[in-house]
């Protein structure tokens, strides 16, 4: 079975997050740039799979520009067997994105798609989901833990009340949660061996799909700073601030 | 306590500007190799730099080694990084591919071996050890002993040690007095090394101990020393009469077992002859270069570490008040700004010199004829220059990281003191700070009667002119011309003068070495300044990055290449009061 897996380049999660001076956007100038950590896992869960003798073939995907062949190479270090960068400018949103994998699935004709929940720059959460209803699959988010049984896919989803186990028959896709799987680091042996793995270039137009903004960044501005905490001397004090400043109880 | 971060930008550009690195690798046979590799090597080194071995860091520190009934055990958490690490092949970097290695340049172990030795001193010597076993193995065993080690100790399944040193036989290893008496096809070695790194441990199902031992027909002193394999678990996998007797007690590097090693306690160890018979000095010669410039670079790491954490002590630490009563941090005060500058600057200047040497190493190795020869020439030149003065600035740079933390940098849980501690080990062992220097101005000075050193003077010289017709670096310019002038001075004054004072030498040689040391950073530098200036001309690269490297040149400049005034001064005044007072008076 092949797995497709997709991989987007984000701000690495160590570096201080700046906002620009005019506050049209998140300062990337020069920044460390690396894939996204629940891309991360939704690269782990796939080589697992071939690991375990399911999977055939795994595919990894991004869309941008071409920096973010870095970060498919990762990809291609961890295991993958081949790459495709879809080239667009940076930052598609999340619908584009959803469209020109839509249409890249459509003939890659994967069973099973694995991406991140969500990307830790724009927290959208949503191209999963997206994906998955143009593809008209059925999808489960939120994986914690993935097991294939002959033609259906079990899912376990981690949700508010508790855990939640889902079926699926395959194609399917499924987004990772934190709790999946620990992504290994890329072994030196394999980053020399990802530079001679296939990495393809495709163009939306050669997928058929035009780019269109449905949504605008009017202003980024960072978070208020937080106000240090004071301690309180008894449970009642403690309880009444709760109550009457918080008002959350 | 601190987090390190490998600063992968500084060793990209000082291997993009300074060492050439496409061209080397182009050149010199790596055509597999370049910097975009490079690039994503050093992400995943520095993802295991900073997140597995770097955390072990204060462990290692704290709960130290221990010997118990069966060897040495490791501190808590090293065996599983261990095998995190081997697994990742980061043993087989520079090693050849006939013995699974992945054949990368040597300038490439060397900027990764900074990330390891950064985040770990103590657990990076076990694998910087193995690689001197391999080496040895590599140059001089015979192919049945390259069958039967090699890839083993290569992928970094087995580990292997250096056995040199012995109570009476340190710095003069001559005096060696281990006995090895031949016996059927191997030999039985009989005999006690002492400060042997990494001599036990429970983390590998073997280790190689690569020993020196005298014949019973040797001839007296250095010409009578040969070289053996004597492994820890023998081919049909029985225990070999080696052992480990006890451990020592140290300063710094506590997570490294400083091993007594015994072999013959029960009638010899079996060892194997590596190479002939009575060359063992000469072989380890031949691997000194490459062992020395390795130390040299833990003088870099350690003060990368240090440096890291000062800073972010500077940043955080609030201790001045402004008139509304808020606070603010360290950082703002000039003094603590000059000592992060010096710490910034010198660190910039070794890491620059550090990969710069690295290269040599591969441009002789990759040259023919006269060009290997002058590149070869090169490496003898800077050896003893990257082991000495790196390491001799670390100690500066580490005592300034505890000196901006003020009163917390004295205390333990701080994390600063561990490093000052640690630093310490790097100008005694593989040759002290002494015997790099008497290195420097007697084989590799006088013996070539100055020759050597003035090629390299003079492609200073070159970089002088560049500045100086660059005219934007006037502050640069001056201060490397008078450096420039003081390496002349000092060269000459030992050339001319040390026929007529036999002491001359041995008692201008430290300074000579650091003279030349704070030289060869101020030229990498200025090199560094005139390309990040080309480079923000061409609207390339990161413009703050650059800027600070224009910025940081200028103050080492100013505040570190000027010390070579003063160390001329000294290296002047030459032996008189250094050995005027009678024995007596002591």
């Amino acid at each position: 079975m092949k797995v497709l897996v997709t991989v987007k380049r984000v701000i690495d999660y160590n570096v201080k997050v700046r906002v620009k001076a005019d506050h049209s956007d998140v300062d990337l100038a020069n920044v460390k740039m690396a894939m996204n950590p629940f891309c991360e896992i939704a690269v782990e869960a796939a080589i697992r799979l071939k690991e375990a003798g399911i999977a055939t073939e795994v595919v990894a995907v991004s869309v941008g520009s071409a920096s973010c062949q870095e970060q498919l190479r990762t990809a291609l270090a961890l295991g993958a067997d081949r790459a495709i960068q879809i080239d667009t400018p940076d930052n598609p949103e999340s619908l584009e994105v959803a469209k020109l994998l839509a249409a890249l699935i459509q003939a890659e004709q994967p069973s099973l798609v694995i991406t991140g929940k969500q990307a830790i720059d724009t927290d959208n959460n949503q191209t999963g989901q997206m994906l998955a209803a143009l593809l008209d699959w059925p999808q489960a988010t939120f994986a914690s833990a993935i097991s294939l049984s002959g033609e259906q896919l079990e899912v376990t989803r981690e949700v508010d009340g508790g855990l939640q186990t889902l079926s699926l028959s395959l194609p399917a896709l499924v987004t990772t949660d934190l709790r999946l799987n620990e992504p290994r680091y890329a072994s030196l042996p394999n980053i020399m061996k990802a530079k001679k793995k296939p990495l393809e270039v495709k163009t939306p137009a050669e997928l058929g799909v035009s780019l269109k903004a449905h949504t605008r960044l009017i202003k980024v501005e960072a978070p208020a700073e937080r106000q240090a905490g004071i301690k309180v001397d008894s449970v009642e004090a403690l309880v009444d601030k709760l109550r009457n400043q918080a008002r959350v109880i | 306590m601190s987090d390190y971060k490998h600063p992968y930008r500084d060793a990209l550009f000082v291997l993009n500007e300074l060492v050439d690195f496409d061209k080397l690798c182009a050149e010199h046979g790596f055509a597999d190799a370049n910097l975009e590799l490079v690039s994503a090597i050093f992400d995943e080194a520095g993802k295991l730099g900073s997140e597995v071995l770097a955390p072990l860091n204060r462990v290692g520190d704290t709960q130290g080694v221990s010997l118990t009934e069966k060897g040495v055990q490791e501190t808590a958490g090293f065996a599983e990084a261990y095998h995190q690490f081997q697994e990742s092949g980061w043993p087989s970097l520079t090693a050849p591919e006939a013995f699974g290695g992945q054949n990368l340049p040597n300038v490439v172990g060397t900027a990764v071996n900074e990330i390891w030795h950064s985040a770990n001193l103590s657990f990076a010597l076990c694998p910087m050890l193995t690689q001197g076993a391999i080496e040895s193995i590599l140059h001089h065993g015979s192919d049945a002993l390259k069958e039967a080690y090699l890839s083993r100790l290569v992928s970094g399944e087995w580990t292997g040690t250096m056995n040199l040193t012995e109570p009476d036989a340190g710095s003069d290893l001559a005096a060696v007095k281990t006995r090895a008496v031949p016996n059927g096809d191997h030999y039985l070695i009989t005999g006690q090394k002492i400060f042997i790194t990494w001599g036990d441990h429970q983390m590998t199902d073997n280790i190689i101990h690569l020993v020196l031992a005298r014949l019973p027909d040797a001839p007296f002193g250095v010409k009578g020393i040969s070289l053996f394999i004597v492994p820890k678990f023998l081919p049909d996998g029985s225990r070999n009469d080696a052992q480990c007797v006890s451990l020592e007690h140290k300063l710094g590097i506590h997570g490294s077992p400083t091993c007594v090693m015994s072999f013959g306690d029960k009638g010899g160890a079996i060892g194997y002859l590596v190479g002939e018979a009575h060359k063992g000095l000469a072989y380890m010669f031949t691997m000194m270069n490459h062992a020395r410039q390795g130390v040299g670079l833990q003088g870099l790491s350690i003060a990368e570490r240090s440096y890291q954490q000062a800073l972010q002590y500077a940043k955080d630490r609030l201790q001045g008040t402004n008139k509304d009563g808020s606070r603010y941090p360290i950082i703002k005060f000039p003094d603590i700004r000059r000592m992060l500058m010096v710490m910034k600057s010198a660190t910039e200047a070794m890491r620059a010199l550090a990969l710069v040497s690295a290269a040599e190493i591969d441009r002789a190795h990759g040259s023919e004829g006269e060009a290997a020869q002058t590149h070869q020439n090169r490496v003898e030149l800077l050896t003893p220059i990257v082991k000495g003065w790196l390491t001799e600035l670390a100690q500066e740079i580490t005592y300034l990281g505890t000196q901006i933390h003020g009163g917390m940098g004295f205390i333990e849980e701080t994390g600063s003191a561990q490093h000052y501690r640690d630093a310490r080990i790097l100008t005694i062992y593989e040759g002290t700070t002494g015997i790099q220097a008497l290195d420097l101005v007697g084989r590799k000075t006088l013996v070539n009667k100055g020759e050597h050193l003035a090629s390299l003077l003079e492609e200073i010289g070159q970089t002088l002119s560049a500045l100086e017709a660059s005219g934007q670096f006037p502050v640069q310019a001056k201060a490397l011309r008078a450096s420039l002038a003081d390496g002349q001075a000092a060269r000459q004054l030992l050339l001319d003068k040390s026929a007529e004072d036999a002491a001359l030498a041995g008692s201008i040689s430290v300074n000579y070495m650091m003279l030349f040391g704070y030289l060869c950073g101020g030229w990498l530098m200025s090199q560094a300044a005139l390309k990040a200036q080309a480079l923000l001309e061409a609207n390339s690269g990161d413009p703050a990055f650059l800027n600070a490297k224009l910025t940081t040149s200028r103050f080492y400049a100013e505040h570190l290449l000027t010390r070579t005034g003063s160390l001329l001064a000294v290296i002047q005044a030459g032996s008189a009061s250094i050995l005027a007072l009678p024995e007596d008076q002591f």
